[in-house]
């Protein structure tokens, strides 16, 4: 075989056992949820195999699912909005940091050794009605009687900011910390004081990593379950709560795998646009 | 324009004092280099001229006044940075129109003053590019547009050459000195390139561990250092250490192992008295001749060539002489003197100077 051919085929080699796993545990089950929504879910509760529109129909048409499809689109858009505004200037402080990178990084990713679960459940023992705020306040004398914080939509932006403010801080980290810190100095001494400086020149060269921080909260945020399922009420269930009851509760693979395709769809178009306008590079950088 | 004065300025970070006790007068229109290696305070002292950094003790005053509370975007300073700084989201016109936004000036006469910068520093047609379309001369000479269309009271240069290569940073050289000359702008320049000091100057301030060592004209600071550091940071010298035994009206005269008596003018001994003291021995000084050539009017001592060190026009030679190694740098008249070739080393007493030992 000739130099070329193997340095050629080096790469393929390299890559083979992350395409194989992306390829079995990714492309298969997303064909076999494809497939699933064209079935056909009977009376009888036995799945009928064939070529059916009627989930789509179903998913489409029904004004239920298109509402809470915008609601957890708007939800989804809030919290991100949020971490913007709390994760921006954590992220311009970590950056600009002399020494203590490596610690306030290391504070940072602290939380992803617990359970993201526990740590959306923790909530329950601070906002609780026997939690810790409400034993405070009685405790004060400011409220006689416990109030009910818990299960609404502000609880679950909250939990939602909670879970995803450090994806946000990290890819703004990544981006500010690439910006030469003598721009801002060049800017300044030609006159502009430090916040025209910062929004002449850092707020610009970071809105790649801002981007890229926003997109990944959108749809982490946009895709989640739990949050919703722990600190919401009835009525704020979002989209993924849907595909959970309808797979789940219902075991009705086909209408969930319609819905779940659906999601996936709205969600993959952001993707591409972003991709379009920015490009996956600097996703990747901030994951990195 | 304005005079630049520092007044008994310190930086200390924490327990380490980058620079000492320093004073230091910058005349109105002066081109002025910091030159030191690295480590010796020339940058700090250029950026707390620049707002960059607050001083610890003393003043800086810029045309009179006092500015340590004057925040940089209020100093009206140009400053060219190392790596140039351009802002890479903005086209070269934005680039240098930068500075001129912050000073109520009309668009129009923002785009005749981006223009004149653009040919000043002849880079008249680029003005639509990026930054990052530009080579790294053509950066460099930008970044002097947009410190100098703001009309700065002073420009401060921070190494601006040194991340270009050779052939192109002796180009820049003349260009910087030639725009400089011609708008007379107060510019601090700082370096670790004692060619670029020399030829570009009004005047040099040697800086060695956080202390000025000494200020004066290339021409000054490079025929009479007034310490072993200047001698030997501006060009190779070779100290000899000896003995001053006399002082006349003209001369001192050093007696000094391998050479014998010295007479140095005293211009260039100012500093010397009777007892202990150095010759300064520059290695252009030091000449190689065949054994047995006229040496009238010099010194000379017989010595073998230890090393010769080809540089086409020049050669650097290391010569033994009785038990000292001593450097020699010539022109090269037809060929260089073969290593271990038995030769004559010569110089001029007036070409030397002395320190006190």
């Amino acid at each position: 075989m000739s130099v070329e051919a193997r340095e050629a085929r080096q790469p393929w080699i390299l890559l083979s056992p992350a395409l194989t796993a992306v390829g079995l545990l990714l492309f298969v089950p997303l064909i076999f949820i494809v497939v699933y929504s064209f079935w056909l879910r009977t009376a009888s509760g036995a799945d009928q195999v064939g070529f059916f529109l009627d989930n789509w129909q179903e998913a489409l048409t029904d004004r239920f699912y298109r509402d809470i499809l915008i609601s957890t689109l708007r939800i989804a858009a809030i919290t991100t909005l949020v971490c913007a505004l709390m994760g921006y200037p954590a992220a311009y402080f970590i950056a600009r940091s002399r020494g203590n990178k490596a610690i306030l990084l290391l504070m940072l990713m602290l939380p992803f050794w617990i359970s993201y679960i526990i740590r959306t459940m923790s909530w329950i023992n601070i906002l609780g009605v026997s939690g810790a705020l409400n034993t405070f306040l009685m405790w004060t004398g400011l409220v006689s009687e416990p109030i009910q914080m818990l299960y609404n939509e502000p609880t679950v932006i909250l939990g939602l900011v909670h879970f995803l403010l450090p994806f946000m801080i990290l890819n703004v980290y990544v981006s500010l910390d690439g910006i030469d810190m003598t721009l801002e100095e060049a800017a300044t001494s030609l006159g502009a004081n430090r916040w025209e400086a910062f929004l002449q020149v850092t707020l610009p060269l970071s809105l790649p990593g801002l981007a890229a921080g926003g997109l990944l909260c959108f749809v982490l945020g946009a895709g989640t379950y739990i949050t919703p399922l722990v600190l919401g009420g009835p009525s704020d269930a979002m989209f993924a709560n849907l595909v959970f009851e309808a797979i789940i509760t219902q075991l009705n693979w086909p209408l969930g795998s319609a819905l779940s395709l659906m999601l996936l769809a709205v969600l993959g178009l952001l993707v591409a646009i972003y991709n379009r306008y920015l490009g996956m590079a600097q996703l990747m950088k901030g994951l990195g | 324009m304005s005079s630049v004065v520092l007044k008994n300025i310190v930086k200390r970070f924490g327990s380490f004092t980058a620079v000492h006790p320093s004073n230091l007068e910058i005349p109105e229109g002066d081109f002025v280099t910091l030159l030191g290696p690295s480590g010796c305070g020339k940058t700090t002292n250029l950026r707390m001229i620049a707002g960059l950094l607050d001083p610890t003790e003393g003043e800086i005053l810029i045309g009179g006044k006092r500015v340590n509370d004057l925040p940089i975007h209020k100093r009206n300073l140009g400053i060219v940075f190392q790596n140039y700084a351009l802002f890479p989201h903005k086209s070269v016109a934005d680039n240098v129109a930068f500075g001129l936004k912050y000073r109520n000036v009309t668009k129009t006469e923002i785009a005749r003053r981006v223009e004149a910068a653009l040919s000043l520093v002849q880079l008249p047609h680029v003005g639509g590019r990026y930054p990052k379309e530009l080579s790294g001369g053509q950066q460099q000479r930008i970044a002097l547009a947009r410190a100098i269309v703001i009309e700065p009271d002073v420009l401060l240069l921070d190494e601006p050459l040194s991340a270009l290569d050779a052939n192109l940073r002796e180009d820049m050289r003349v260009e910087l000195k030639r725009i400089q000359h011609q708008i007379g702008v107060t510019t601090v320049f700082v370096t670790h390139d004692q060619s670029e000091a020399l030829a570009m100057s009004d005047r040099i301030v040697v800086m060695s561990g956080g202390r000025i060592e000494q200020v004066g004209t290339p021409e000054e600071v490079y025929n009479r250092p007034q310490s072993e550091f200047v001698a030997n940071f501006l060009g190779a010298s070779n100290i000899l250490t000896g003995v001053c035994r006399e002082r006349s009206a003209e001369t001192a005269t050093l007696e000094v192992p391998l050479f014998g008596m010295v007479p140095v003018p005293n211009d260039k001994a100012a500093r010397v008295t009777d007892g202990p003291a150095k010759l300064v021995l520059r290695a252009e000084k030091l000449t190689l001749m065949d054994t047995g050539a006229d040496t009238s009017g010099m010194i000379a001592a017989a010595a073998t060539v230890e090393t010769v060190d080809y540089q086409g026009q020049t050669v650097r030679y290391f010569v033994r002489v009785g038990d000292r190694s001593l450097q020699a740098i010539n022109m090269i008249n037809e060929r260089p003197f073969p290593e271990g070739s038995a030769v004559v080393v010569a110089f001029r007493p007036q070409d030397c100077a002395a320190l006190p030992g």
